[in-house]
């Protein structure tokens, strides 16, 4: 019996290594992937316990958490909610859901990202309350609100960004909703309110300014094709193209004719400055198919199209496609065709013109900062790549100045300010008209760069224009910018 | 020549009147101690913890039990001076880590008075504590037990097949292993069960070991049994077969036919009993999965816990998920006694209890806990080991082997080791039934290790 036992002994003495084993793997090796796991109740109630923090833009919180007696303990509330929401999003913990800056920041917010570490280790030895860290935007809220009060009534977006940095200044889309329907902690009105915008024909779910259902960006896009033509060295803003009435596309039955039906200004030929003071589509054709659509593409690449960016909140990539044929090219020539564009991207356009062709990554985040306003993480703005040199940008800007004082683009004139710019009447069909409006100001020293796009035709079918309806707004919101 | 006796019987008269220190009495005294004031150190912390104020009803009830261990203790010291002195600490202080945490889970849920399982859990202690004393009183010679071998087997079926009578089953979704005692009180039979079939197993054995061991037909190298010695053996894996299949619990069935297959190894010595015994556990296993639809999700839970596709998070696999995610909260140190999120486990203050303990006292106490287990299980070895009389050291053994078993099973299936059954954890679990089979365990222990101790040496040559 003794040798039985012994070997019996051995056998338990095993069994118990491998509950040792089985503990030790489970509570030291793995316990950081479990504590992650998404269905862990533990961590999640444990993310309640800390208040979340807040979203300051000009100083004030835009989006904070107040304390609340539920299982959940602190409530967001989202102040101007329907003007920020493009920027906030919501966040909502009855239902584990999170958009905009609110998801894209929400380690740092909820304070479990790694920036947090240190600061927990001082919060201990003080005993403090944790907390998570506040993010300040980069946005301006008196350009916000005149983005936000121009827009009123109309179905768009605008983004406006300062060229140096590449920081957004505002971001609005319409029609907006109010966030705080979405995070209030009632899980069954807030799937309710949900699935009412959801159902809205108007869509206020859309981020119109960085996704959404993209546009093609009309007559805004010639600045980016002549860009695209200075910049092979044949061409200059004095290249003279034809100037017929009517252009045949080529290889194909379809014409196309100018805005206002007849050619572009007096004469046979006429200058690319000109096609551009006055937006005519058939030189800006003409020259598309000359320069070809790689070239285009490539320098609209260099803008930043076929791209998504995290600002931190990821846009939809614009698109201008491969393998065009010769119709299809003309046909970008003047923002039409295959070519589809968000504000963010039309904006980078004007931004990287303004910034002497150099684009900016945007962003809208400034700082990441602790509870004593201590700085736990700054952005500084990089550069995404040289689109052109500084005289390619320079021609361009001084053709958008003359449209804006001059012709096409008057409606975004301001006194003592040159504005440099370009609208865009977009056709859908026969559907209302896209309009778009994309330019800067003051155009020797830019300080901030617009772009604005309303669709449905502004609520005028067929017979608005981007220089009646977007110029407007994208002067509201440069003045708003440059104090005015 | 009367002189001569009476000179002797005067010696040994004298010889008697000498006090000999009591070794082991007193170091058990000093463990007992030492447990009770870890039990009540566990209390207060869980009070500061989780209530941030202390209770000193509590304590005072926790303060009665400790009494009652020492009771016990005084009572060894009278009737069994050489019982082993680790057993008795050990028990107390699992049981009373045990009463801690139910303690703390009845906080998190706030559950009191008679609804709460710690209350329950501290009157079955009481009554544990009282049946242990009654038991090591009564009981003088353990071999007693060897007389009523049958008997006890017949009560420990008869017991195990209880909850399956209509009028007094208790009806629960998962296994029928409860009976209601006056729709009051409700208990496990086949806990006591499993003490019974301990004892029929070890006289069982000890009257036929020698047939079970005899000469068989050879192959492979190993002598395997004949025929008509496998008869017990497959009896008792049908019955064990049977508890799986009619009564949903796999637990004590795997517990049952795992305890004889030892005892069988130890008593006969033939490794042919334990591969037999290892092919029926396979064969039923395989079968059983596949059959048995409870058992086939069990294996489920414990092979795909984490695949979404085969488990699903809020539904079967909820429990243990979350028991894994309390273990990993608590890692190395734990959260602290209170200050853990024990009770969002489903069932955390029985099946879970030990994932409970894990994520407040860590990994640490794990060890611990686990480590006191080890030496409980190794006294009642070392008692096989010493053991001069068969029935004596097969009972020790069947009884120890119980207990290291039934924490494998236990513990290994919350860490998924094994998949999980529905054993409960000894000492520390929230139940009546299995506190009173386990601190039963305790006096039997207790009795043939001071028998074992007391037996005149053999002296050889």
């Amino acid at each position: 019996m003794t040798k039985e036992l012994r070997r019996l002994s051995i056998v338990m003495l095993f069994m118990f290594l491998s509950l040792f084993a089985a503990a030790s793997w489970i509570q030291v090796v793995d316990a950081d992937a479990l504590g992650q796991n998404s269905n862990n109740k533990r961590t999640r109630l444990d993310s309640y316990e800390i208040q979340r923090g807040s979203i300051i833009v000009d100083g004030v919180a835009i989006a904070s958490s107040v304390p609340t007696s539920d299982m959940y303990q602190f409530q967001r509330v989202y102040t101007d909610a329907a003007m920020w929401e493009p920027v906030t999003g919501y966040f909502n913990p009855a239902l584990q859901s999170a958009t905009g800056i609110e998801k894209a920041l929400n380690a740092d917010l909820s304070g479990t990202g790694s920036s947090a570490f240190f600061s927990e280790i001082e919060r201990i030895v003080s005993g403090q309350p944790q907390t998570g860290l506040s993010v300040e935007l980069s946005l301006n809220t008196a350009a916000q609100r005149a983005a936000y009060e121009a827009l009123q009534g109309l179905q768009g977006a605008v983004v406006a960004i300062e060229p140096k940095t590449g920081r957004i200044l505002a971001m609005v889309s319409t029609p907006g909703f109010d966030t705080n329907l979405l995070a209030t902690h009632d899980s069954d009105a807030a799937n309710a309110a949900y699935d009412q915008l959801d159902a809205d024909p108007a869509n206020p779910l859309y981020n119109r300014a960085i996704a959404g259902d993209l546009n093609p960006p009309g007559s805004t896009f010639k600045i980016l094709v002549a860009a695209a033509a200075f910049a092979t060295g044949e061409w200059t803003p004095d290249s003279t193209l034809p100037n017929p009435a009517r252009y045949q596309l080529p290889q194909s039955n379809n014409t196309v004719s100018n805005a206002w039906g007849s050619s572009c200004g007096p004469g046979d030929t006429v200058t690319i400055a000109e096609a551009i003071r006055l937006s005519c589509n058939i030189p800006m054709a003409e020259l598309a198919v000359q320069i070809g659509d790689d070239a285009i593409r490539e320098m609209a690449e260099k803008f930043g199209f076929n791209k998504s960016f995290d600002t931190p909140v990821a846009s939809t990539a614009s698109s201008y496609p491969r393998a065009l044929d010769d119709a299809q090219t003309a046909l970008t020539g003047f923002g039409q065709g295959k070519v589809t564009a968000t504000p963010l991207q039309i904006a980078m356009v004007a931004a990287g013109l303004a910034n002497d062709g150099v684009v900016m990554n945007p962003h809208m985040v400034d700082a990441v900062i602790g509870n004593d306003l201590s700085v736990v993480r700054a952005y500084e703005g990089t550069e995404f790549a040289r689109a052109t040199d500084k005289e390619v940008a320079d021609a361009v800007t001084a053709a958008m100045v003359a449209s804006v004082n001059t012709a096409a683009a008057q409606g975004a004139r301001i006194d003592g300010v040159d504005v440099a710019g370009k609208t865009g009447t977009a056709e859908n069909g026969s559907n209302p008209y896209t309009l778009w409006f994309t330019g800067f100001a003051p155009a020797d020293d830019p300080a901030v760069a617009v772009a604005v796009v309303v669709e449905n035709g502004g609520g005028k079918g067929q017979s608005g224009s981007g220089d009646t309806i977007a110029a407007p707004i994208a002067k509201k919101v440069i003045e708003a910018v440059l104090g005015r | 020549m009367s002189t001569g006796v009476a000179a002797d019987t005067s010696v040994i008269k004298a010889l008697r009147s000498i006090r000999m220190p009591q070794t082991q009495r007193n170091r058990e005294f000093g463990l007992l101690l030492f447990a009770t004031v870890i039990s009540g150190g566990a209390l207060t912390l869980v009070q500061l913890g989780a209530l941030g104020a202390i209770d000193p009803m509590i304590l005072a009830i926790g303060g009665g039990l400790a009494a009652l261990a020492f009771a016990l203790h005084i009572v060894l010291r009278v009737v069994a001076r050489g019982a082993d002195p680790f057993v008795l600490p050990i028990a107390t202080l699992l049981t009373g880590l045990g009463i801690a945490m139910i303690y703390r889970i009845d906080i998190a849920k706030s559950y009191t008075g008679w609804t709460a399982y710690s209350t329950k859990q501290l009157a079955w202690t009481a009554i544990s504590l009282a049946g242990a004393i009654a038991t090591v009183i009564l009981l003088r010679n353990y071999r007693v037990l060897f007389r009523y071998t049958y008997i006890f087997g017949l009560t420990g079926i008869v017991l195990l097949l209880l909850p399956l009578v209509p009028g007094l089953r208790v009806d629960d979704a998962n296994a029928a292993v409860w009976v209601s005692l006056g729709g009051f009180i409700s208990f496990q039979p086949g806990e006591i069960a499993k003490l019974c079939l301990a004892i029929f197993f070890a006289g069982y054995l000890v009257r036929t070991r020698e047939s079970l061991a005899s000469v068989g037909t050879r192959f492979l190298g190993i002598t395997w049994p004949r025929m008509r010695e496998l008869g017990p053996v497959l009896v008792v894996w049908v019955i064990s077969l049977a508890i799986i299949v009619f009564q949903r619990d796999l637990g004590t069935g795997t517990l049952i036919f795992g305890m004889f297959v030892a005892m069988l190894y130890v008593a006969t010595g033939k490794t042919s009993w334990v591969l037999i015994g290892l092919g029926l556990v396979l064969a039923g296993a395989v079968v059983a999965t596949q059959v048995l639809s409870y058992v086939h999700g069990r294996f489920i839970n414990w092979l795909f816990l984490f695949d979404p596709k085969q488990v699903d998070p809020e539904g079967a696999g909820y429990q243990p998920m979350q028991g894994l995610f309390g273990l990993a909260h608590g890692g190395l140190v734990g959260t602290g006694w209170g200050q853990g999120r024990p009770a969002v486990t489903p069932l955390a203050q029985s099946d879970y209890i030990i994932t409970s303990l894990g994520e407040e006292i860590g990994l640490i106490g794990l060890f611990a806990i686990l480590c006191l287990y080890m030496v409980f299980v190794s006294r009642g070895i070392r008692i096989g080991l010493a053991g001069q009389d068969d029935f004596g050291k097969l009972l020790a053994t069947g009884l120890s082997f119980t207990i290291a078993l039934q924490v494998f099973i236990m513990v290994g299936g919350v860490t998924r080791v094994i998949p999980l059954t529905g054993l409960t954890t000894p000492f520390l679990a929230a139940g009546g039934s299995s506190l009173v089979a386990n601190w039963l365990i305790v006096a039997l222990l207790l009795r043939i290790s001071d028998a074992v101790r007391s037996q005149p040496r053999m002296v050889i040559g």
